[in-house]
């Protein structure tokens, strides 16, 4: 499903990723782990096509399009997901109404009719109580005013509404506390089925506990540099990072 | 050049809508601005001796005056000796009813969205249509009347209620109360008058739509609405004018009067031609707004949704006389290319226990510049006058300015008066979520400046809001790429 070959990406000049190489199929779990810094945050962001990052080098396919050629609303309803670490704020608009337009221009690239207002709001109903969701806070400005964990499950209500193929969270358990992580991983959880991929980008094991990976990969100054299994997730909250930085290092200055 | 900027350079993208223009047989008065002139006007029109008195009047007093420079615009100085000053398109026979109206005229209000046939029409809402310098037709003027309401063009009025319009006519805006009020005064051509007696709540909008369609013609239009004790009128108000190359002068006053519990909600969409890309064309709009509370518990709302003209020069204001009475004022205006505003409103506190609220939302884009310019005045004897003033602004790019200039003038201790102001910019950080979710760059544009005008947009008829929606958008159209 996607497939991500020798990225190279900087940001205002600064090389961030150094090559990344990565291979997700339907179906999988991938979680991305590394210490602070070493390019987790920006991989989604690149992924989701943000303009500030310039791709320098390497290719990245998604369903077998090149993914690097297309806008990020493109790469929206082609069904790329990216859950924000940090859920942007916009006063006036009611995340109801975000969400209708938004829906609908995805089902308009993809060929299908616009729903009307009861068909969607009959979706919603539906997919709020994957996340626990209260009608009132839809109908509030979105992200306005919410809380850290209203807006984190904002954010997978959203991803249960696009109903994306890949899914990418971002540092979604930053600032939460465990009810809420409980809440939005069991939603995850919920959306997960054989057709679609879920990238997890976290700095912490905790997390993994409750949305369990197929695969880790540990990312460190802007490659991938150990894959695994869930033990790895495991080792590393056990020894921290150091003992993959100073093996790195070290092999870096032979 | 950052994501913003590039945005901004394809701003410009989208043509005006209404540039368009028709070639009509016009009955014009001479270029020029003079006695004689005023004199040509008022024949025309076979105004009574009085009213070309007080024209007279106020052109003489207008001589004397100076045209104002403290407003935060630039522009060139107009030649007001190059004008015309009359120009209206010519019919064989005055048509008694719109069924007389030569279809022409009405075709050009057809193809503007303005459908003057009563049957076609939607319900609910009455228009007096004025091109150039006449009115060429009001609709639904016989349903009104059987309440008593008053709805017809200016000229109309003067003939058939001239006690109503020497009663009020330059009550609330004197003819001599600034420049351009002074000079509309003298050379005003037609407008819309309206009346609702005592204890009347209109049953429909009223509305005037305005065009301008001849090329070095000012539009001086006035409005009069006048609301007896426990009246109640919603009035809308709606311009266009075509794509020239020269600047286009419109001076229009519009004045309201409120009577003891009457209230008056106006509503303005005002679209003028807003000059091209490069800031050549478009219309000078400097016009005086204002509405008297006179009766206790008396209530004056203002909105408007500015997206046009070069300039614009305007302050809805109210003077709140009456006890317990209400002013509000609620305006979005959007700044694109080089477009200046300078806009805002007066709230003078009279009365006892007088309320007002001010709601403004400024947008700025490309290289236009956005003002505001609010006065708050609380008299000696206004007790517990309250004000609310919110002043946001919200900037799209780094070459356009938004100011905001506040003035508060307070002569009773027992005055409330707040004042909140933030400013914006429509960051790359949401346009980004909102691609993120699979919206056009267009549509996030849209959707980001509709919320953050709601406020404003929510006190509009539903008709209108929708409109007035889509025309933010538009405005905006091509901002972003």
């Amino acid at each position: 499903m996607l497939s991500i070959k020798n990225l190279h990406a900087s940001i205002e000049g600064t090389p961030i990723l150094r090559g990344i190489n990565l291979e997700v199929k339907a179906g999988e779990v991938h979680a991305i782990m590394g210490p602070n810094g070493s390019g987790k945050s920006t991989l989604a962001s690149v992924l989701a096509g943000r303009e500030e990052y310039e791709v320098t080098e390497g290719e990245v396919f998604f369903k077998g399009k090149d993914l690097l050629e297309l806008a990020p609303e493109d790469r929206a309803r082609e069904g790329v997901f990216l859950a924000f670490q940090y859920p942007v704020e916009i006063p006036g608009v009611s995340s109801t109404n975000f969400l209708r337009t938004a829906v609908n221009q995805v089902r308009e690239y993809r060929g299908l009719e616009a729903l009307d207002a009861v068909k969607f709001l009959t979706m919603m109903k539906e997919k709020m109580k994957l996340v626990e969701i209260d009608q009132k806070l839809l109908s509030r400005s979105l992200n306005e005013g919410f809380s850290g964990g209203e807006k984190k499950r904002n954010e997978i209500f959203q991803m249960a509404m696009l109903e994306p193929t890949l899914s990418i969270l971002d540092e979604t358990d930053s600032g939460l506390d465990i009810d809420a992580l409980r809440i939005v991983s069991n939603g995850v959880n919920q959306l997960k089925s054989k057709d679609n991929a879920t990238i997890v980008v976290t700095h912490y094991q905790r997390l993994l506990d409750y949305i369990v990976p197929d695969f880790v990969h540990v990312l460190y100054k802007g490659r991938i540099v150990k894959s695994g299994t869930k033990d790895l997730a495991l080792e590393l909250e056990e020894k921290g990072y150091d003992w993959i930085k100073e093996a790195i290092d070290s092999e870096a200055t032979v | 050049m950052s994501k913003d900027n590039q945005i901004l350079e394809e701003f410009t993208s989208k043509e005006y809508e209404h540039g368009w223009s028709v070639n009509y047989e016009a009955d014009e008065a001479p270029i020029g601005l003079n006695e004689d002139i005023i004199k040509w006007i008022s024949t025309k029109k076979e105004e009574p001796l009085w009213l070309l008195e007080w024209r007279l009047k106020a052109f003489k007093t207008w001589k004397t005056m100076t045209e104002p420079s403290w407003a935060n615009v630039k522009y060139p100085k107009v030649d007001l000796q190059s004008l015309r000053y009359y120009s209206a398109p010519k019919q064989s026979n005055k048509p008694k009813s719109l069924d007389e109206v030569d279809p022409e005229l009405l075709q050009i209000y057809e193809r503007l969205g303005i459908n003057l046939n009563e049957q076609k029409k939607l319900q609910g809402i009455a228009v007096d249509a004025v091109l150039d310098s006449v009115s060429v037709g009001t609709t639904f003027k016989a349903t009104l009347s059987k309440l008593g309401i008053v709805f017809c063009s200016f000229s109309e009025a003067v003939k058939e209620h001239p006690d109503l319009v020497k009663k009020y006519l330059g009550s609330v805006v004197p003819m001599t109360d600034n420049y351009y009020a002074a000079l509309n005064s003298a050379v005003f051509s037609d407008g819309s008058f309206c009346y609702i007696p005592k204890g009347v709540r209109c049953p429909m909008e009223l509305s005037t739509y305005f065009r301008i369609n001849a090329a070095n013609t000012g539009q001086f239009e006035r409005t009069l609405i006048v609301a007896e004790d426990e009246a109640y009128v919603s009035y809308l108000e709606g311009c266009t004018a075509p794509q020239r190359d020269e600047n286009q002068l419109h001076a229009a006053v519009v004045e309201i009067y409120a009577a003891k519990n009457a209230e008056v909600k106006y509503s303005t969409v005002q679209n003028w031609f807003p000059g091209d890309k490069n800031g050549k064309g478009g219309i000078y709009n400097f016009v005086t707004k204002r509405g008297i509370c006179a009766g206790d518990y008396s209530k004056i709302s203002w909105t408007q949704v500015e997206t046009g003209s070069a300039v614009t020069w305007k302050y809805p204001s109210c003077i709140l006389k009456g006890d317990n009475s209400i002013g509000e004022f609620y305006s979005v205006a959007v700044t694109n290319n080089y477009q200046q505003a300078d806009t805002g409103t007066k709230m003078i506190h009279i009365g006892k226990n007088t309320k007002s609220r001010i709601v403004s939302k400024g947008i700025s884009a490309g290289k236009s510049q956005n003002s505001y310019r609010g006065q708050v005045q609380v008299m000696k004897r206004a007790d517990n006058a309250r004000n609310f003033s919110q002043c946001d602004s919200l900037l799209m790019g780094d070459r356009c300015g938004a100011h905001t200039f506040p003035y508060i003038d307070i002569n009773n201790s027992s005055a409330k008066v707040e004042h909140e102001a933030t400013t914006s910019k429509i960051g790359e950080d949401q346009l980004f979520y909102c691609n993120q979710r699979g919206i056009s760059t267009e549509d996030a544009v849209a959707l980001i400046v509709n919320g953050y005008a709601k406020e404003v947009l929510n006190q509009l008829p539903m008709e209108f809001a929708v409109e007035a929606q889509k025309l933010l958008a538009l405005t905006l159209e091509g901002s972003v790429g």
